[in-house]
């Protein structure tokens, strides 16, 4: 009797056993699977990646045997839709510098005003209600900001300002800026709260005032964060889309009358291809020539933006 | 022999008070200028907006006829989309900071990821747009149903998620997960009992930053060509669909035409932004409630 039960004891451990070695193979077998799956996950954004810039460049290659690169790099006349179509970028080209020169016009000054005051004037606690709300305004949708735009801001400036077209540049670029001041804001304020408070004890104790330290010592030991920050800045500017998109219109004009309508490369990409641009006209092609500008410039501003930040940084 | 004039030392002094107090001012002034056009915006959408908000334009079906167009179509089509965004950025954002904080060696191909990440981020939304019309719309022929837009906005807040989850698995202390290697757990055992669940509400509040952007993105749907008018609602993730954004956008360019689709957009501009403002809640509420300093 006593014997039998120990037998089934015996039994019951090997059996623990071999469930014991079954689901170690299962654990080990997980072990193995699932670096392996979580790597395929990781290299889904490097073919993100892979996805943009060989489409883009396949479709651009296509787009520059129909229409000659030169041509299109110099051209001042964008007709895409003419009986003898024109493919020049540079009216594109020229919307979108001189909308995001006006949206940094506002966001350059205003921003690091703000950055200043958050940084070295305002208290905890003044900091601690200001800079959240400061940061909603980054969190309304673009759409958004193009609805201000169109119904708002342009007929406010139209009303000091009757020159101005019922569609122009200045408006979205002025509310593209207003979008664009808390990441300079945020971005300047982090480079200059990140300045140790010897520095600025030091001046402080020489007997310069806050405004004079700011200028001549934080200012200084913080500039390569704050122009990575204005540089991220014009980068967003010149990818925004719906605000330019719904409030200056579609003209492909080649000017530099901020009253008048222009058009930037985002808007005319939305407009291309919300048309009726058959897959495979020359029309089509030129929505990923311009795509692939953009993307380059945002590209290579984005990387000067890192560079600035790296190489110029201050080390304390 | 004097060698301090006090009348020009208090002069030049005083000069200096007045600058400084005058130029914080002025600071101040800056940083209030966007909490006032953020104010006017406000009030202007809701002013606009808020008579045209009722229950049938809620829930009805969109009309030329702006006293009679509802959004129900549009809020759906939002619903559906976050529908393919939640979960597809959740895996693949999870997923990848697992992998580049726990288990890919510090060296080339792990800097070059982060590298790559970094770039995502800063592509224009317009340009994932062009992406998810060749590749999802033409490529896959899925045309404009709702996984194709889903699709898009999940790697458009792909980056996001990633960074997000990437500081939640590095903020979990390492004794916690030491403690458990102790106890003889593997890697993985590790991960799923212990990091993971530490590291959750500061995931949870990640994405749902990331879905609120999903939401008011619109560039990437109109190049994807969404329509403006779908009559039937859509009731799954392979349906035709519009989304609250392109409602907005399309009322808003034909209010030159018709001058009540500005209010239609308003009223719209209006359920979304308390749409973003709920998710956002719950953000701070779950970032509130369950983040725990370790």
């Amino acid at each position: 009797m006593a014997a039998n039960s120990e037998f089934n004891h015996a039994a019951d451990v090997k059996g623990m056993i071999q469930k014991n070695k079954q689901s170690k193979s299962i654990q080990g077998k997980l072990e193995k699977v699932i670096p392996i799956l979580l790597f395929l996950f990781a290299i889904i954004s490097i073919l993100t990646t892979v996805g943009i810039v060989v489409t883009l460049l396949a479709e651009t290659i296509e787009f520059f045997k129909r229409v000659p690169i030169w041509d299109f790099f110099t051209g001042t006349v964008l007709k895409p839709l003419s009986q003898n179509p024109q493919f020049g970028v540079l009216p594109l080209i020229n919307g979108t510098i001189i909308s995001s020169i006006i949206a940094m016009l506002v966001a350059g000054p205003i921003g690091i005003m703000a950055a200043i005051y958050l940084s070295e004037y305002a208290s905890d606690r003044v900091r601690r209600v200001l800079k959240p709300l400061l940061e909603l305004l980054a969190g309304i949708p673009t759409i958004v900001y193009g609805f201000f735009a169109f119904t708002f801001v342009t007929p406010l400036i139209r009303s000091i300002w009757p020159g101005v077209e019922a569609t122009n540049i200045l408006s979205p670029g002025i509310v593209m800026g207003i979008m664009i001041i808390p990441m300079i804001a945020s971005l300047s304020e982090d480079a200059m709260t990140s300045v140790p408070n010897s520095i600025r004890e030091g001046a402080l104790g020489l007997g310069a005032t806050k405004l004079e330290t700011t200028f001549k010592v934080v200012i200084p030991a913080a500039l390569s964060g704050i122009i990575a920050s204005f540089v991220l800045g014009i980068s967003r500017a010149i990818g925004e889309t719906m605000i330019v998109t719904i409030a200056s219109g579609s003209s492909k004009n080649f000017t530099f009358d901020i009253t008048e309508s222009m058009q930037t490369m985002t808007a005319y990409i939305v407009e291309v291809s919300g048309g009726e641009a058959a897959a495979g006209s020359t029309i089509y092609y030129s929505l990923y020539a311009v795509a692939m500008t953009l993307f380059v410039f945002t590209l290579l501003m984005n990387l000067l933006a890192r560079f600035v930040s790296r190489k110029f940084r201050e080390e304390y | 022999m004097r060698y301090l004039d006090p009348t020009q030392v208090s002069r030049r002094m005083n000069g200096r008070i007045v600058k400084n107090k005058s130029a914080k001012g002025l600071f101040f002034l800056a940083t209030l200028f966007g909490l006032i056009v953020l104010a006017v915006l406000i009030y202007r959408v809701v002013v606009d907006g808020i008579g045209w908000i009722d229950w049938s334009f809620l829930t009805g079906r969109q009309s030329h006829d702006p006293e009679r167009a509802g959004i129900m179509g549009a809020i759906l089509g939002t619903l559906w989309m976050m529908v393919v965004v939640a979960p597809v950025t959740l895996i693949l954002g999870i997923g990848t900071a697992i992998y580049l904080e726990l288990y890919a060696r510090k060296g080339r191909l792990q800097s070059f990821i982060q590298t790559n990440i970094a770039n995502l981020a800063g592509v224009p939304s317009i340009v994932y747009g062009i992406l998810g019309l060749t590749i999802f719309v033409r490529a896959m022929k899925m045309g404009n149903i709702v996984l194709a837009g889903g699709l898009t906005l999940s790697l458009l807040v792909l980056p996001i998620v990633i960074v997000a989850a990437q500081e939640a698995i590095r903020a979990v202390p390492s004794y916690l997960s030491e403690a458990s290697y102790g106890m003889g757990a593997t890697k993985w055992q590790t991960i799923k009992n212990i990091i993971l669940p530490a590291a959750l509400p500061g995931i949870l509040t990640g994405a749902i930053l990331a879905l609120s952007r999903a939401i008011g993105e619109t560039a990437p749907l109109t190049v994807i060509g969404i329509p403006a008018l779908i009559i039937p609602f859509p009731e799954g993730i392979f349906d035709k669909f519009t989304a609250l954004p392109m409602q907005i956008y399309y009322w808003t360019l034909d209010s030159s035409l018709v001058t009540e689709y500005a209010n239609l957009a308003a009223a719209t501009i209006v359920v979304l932004l308390i749409l973003l403002f709920l998710l956002n809640s719950v953000a701070i509420f779950i970032r509130n409630k369950f983040q725990q300093r370790y």
